[in-house]
């Protein structure tokens, strides 16, 4: 498990990091989302000890990071997959990892396996690909076999094959009983690999929920009708005290599902031309929630131009 | 013990350590033949003058080990090392002693190989190493190495960026402590405490002090005392400081 106790961050005078307090399960793919820029790197830099607070603790199992003996058999992490010497081969970046913390020399072999680079061990890591490079970090990670793992954004810049095979590798550390805490700025990423969401903005807790729960509230269910006889349909409609929206030829329904708009319509004899379900983006979701939060905001909105729009040099 | 393993498999995992410790030892020996060789009853060869040009091997180990540490900042493996290892003061010292180890090895090899190569061109001069003090000045060129490695490896930990801590050291080593005799009145008394002329007060080459403050030993232990100061201030701005 792993417990964020009012931890703060400040470079002089910005605060990267506000009171953040928060806890992973263990056995579960917790994701950690938030925009760019939001304080989650700085975040895993202090759960491993490499930041150190300006307030506030990260423990792992109750225990800080700098505690832990051999902490790769704790711990494992992949935060960046270029931290590698470009000239040396992959095999003995892992051997000196392994090395250090008195792991045997035959799991640097299982490792590369395991993430499918064995026929590359030898090849010097700066002439890996973006994929092999995560690999190579992911290697690196489970070389203590630890039961907590961290990654931080570990599908960025990465090809569909990449993303699909860290997903599925996310699940099956997950099934092993491992306690997985990943971020991301995607959370349609997230809804497919986390079971639990730490979301933060700017910083500070934004929530602290089941991916489940945090979808559900985030996004509004509504169902789309459309009918040549709209006007009978929301005045049926009307009495059963939903809400009811024009768009356009049709009618946006919220708080009633499909089949009871169904019946309404046979009872009151509406022809029904269109009767679809309508889930709310997760993106707009999360735009939402985290939308004051942004560090860096564009200057100009959506389809709003500036009035004084000069030419250059005039 | 298996840190400095660790730090074994990183020294040696890259190419730049090999080119380096073969640069430094092949260019005082190099320079070492060219100076006996020519040397012609102007110049009396003895056991000293054989490490004239050790120097120059010494400044390329500086280079060696200030890289050792700086291209891990470079590439930011210093974040993986701390993160292996998050006694940084227990990292960075298997560090230091591998690349001092190594350092004088390196020193051993300038020594000794410039003495022989002086033995080959001139047979006929005394080099015999029949005197501790003789003695000193080949085989101390181990230590000095090794202590000017772990000055090096101060610094680069202190600077973090190759090219600031490469250029520091060798401007410093090569020009500034002589250039400083430059300065009125004083220039003379600072020039005397400087770390590398003291070195060069243990080998018994370069400008002679008057009046020298130590014995040569003790000219070492200062210019350890110098190089093991630097260390520390580099260890505990490490320990203190985000990776």
């Amino acid at each position: 498990m792993i417990e964020a106790v009012g931890l703060t961050k400040r470079y002089g005078k910005t605060l990267a990091v506000d009171n953040l307090s928060f806890t992973v399960p263990t056995g579960r793919v917790t994701g950690f989302l938030g925009p760019n820029g939001a304080g989650k790197s700085t975040t895993m830099r202090m759960i491993l000890g490499l930041d150190t607070p300006s307030g506030g603790s990260a423990l792992i199992d109750g225990k800080r990071y700098r505690d832990l003996h051999q902490p790769l058999r704790t711990v494992g992490a992949l935060l960046d997959a270029k931290w590698v010497h470009p000239n040396r081969s992959a095999r003995a970046h892992l051997a000196w990892m392994a090395k250090s913390n008195r792991l045997p020399a035959k799991r640097v072999d299982e490792v590369l396996d395991i993430v499918g680079l064995s026929a590359v061990a030898g090849k010097r890591a700066g002439g890996f690909s973006l994929g092999m490079s995560q690999r190579l970090g992911i290697a690196a990670a489970l070389l203590g076999d630890p039961q907590v793992l961290l990654f931080d954004e570990p599908v960025n810049g990465l090809d569909p094959e990449g993303i699909l095979w860290i997903r599925k590798f996310m699940h099956r550390l997950a099934d092993e009983g491992r306690t997985v805490f990943v971020s991301s700025h995607l959370l349609s990423e997230m809804a497919l690999t986390a079971q639990e969401l730490v979301v933060i903005g700017r910083g500070k807790l934004i929530s602290q929920s089941s991916t489940e729960d945090f979808v559900s509230q985030a996004t509004e269910n509504t169902v789309r009708v459309r009918s040549p006889q709209l006007g009978a349909l929301r005045t049926a409609l009307g009495r059963t005290g939903v809400s009811i929206r024009d768009e356009g030829e049709s009618l946006i329904v919220s708080g009633m599902d499909c089949a009871d708009i169904g019946e309404l319509a046979a009872q009151t004899g509406t022809v029904l031309h269109e009767l679809s379900p309508q889930r709310g983006s997760l993106e707009e979701a999360f735009m939402q929630l985290t939308g004051d939060s942004v560090e860096y905001h564009t200057e100009i909105a959506e389809g709003q131009v500036p009035a004084t729009l000069v030419p250059a040099g005039k | 013990m298996s840190l400095l393993t660790a730090e074994r498999i990183k020294l040696f995992s890259t190419r730049s350590p090999w080119w380096c410790g073969l640069a430094a030892v092949v260019l005082p020996i190099g320079f070492t033949a060219l100076l006996v060789g020519q040397a012609n009853g102007g110049l009396e060869v003895g056991v000293t003058t054989t490490q004239a040009t050790a120097n120059l091997g010494r400044s390329v180990v500086m280079v060696l080990a200030a890289l050792a540490v700086t291209t891990e900042y470079r590439f930011s493996t210093i974040r993986s090392t701390f993160q292996a290892t998050p006694n940084r003061i227990a990292a960075l010292l298997a560090k230091t002693a591998v690349v001092a180890a190594l350092a004088g090895v390196l020193g051993e090899l300038v020594a000794f190989g410039s003495w022989g190569v002086s033995r080959l061109l001139k047979p006929s001069a005394d080099l015999a190493l029949d005197s501790a003090d003789d003695w000193r000045s080949v085989a101390g060129e181990g230590l000095v190495f090794a202590l000017a490695a772990v000055l090096a490896l101060g610094v680069g930990i202190l600077v973090r960026q190759t090219a600031g801590a490469v250029a520091l050291l060798l401007v410093y080593s090569l020009l500034v402590e002589n250039l400083i005799q430059l300065i009125p009145t004083a220039g003379e008394d600072i020039h005397r405490w400087m770390p590398f002329v003291a070195a060069d007060q243990f080998i018994g080459v370069g400008q002679r002090i008057p009046d020298p403050a130590f014995g040569p030993w003790g000219y070492l232990v200062y210019f350890a005392g110098i190089s093991l100061v630097v260390l520390a201030a580099a260890l505990v701005t490490a320990n203190r400081r985000d990776a």
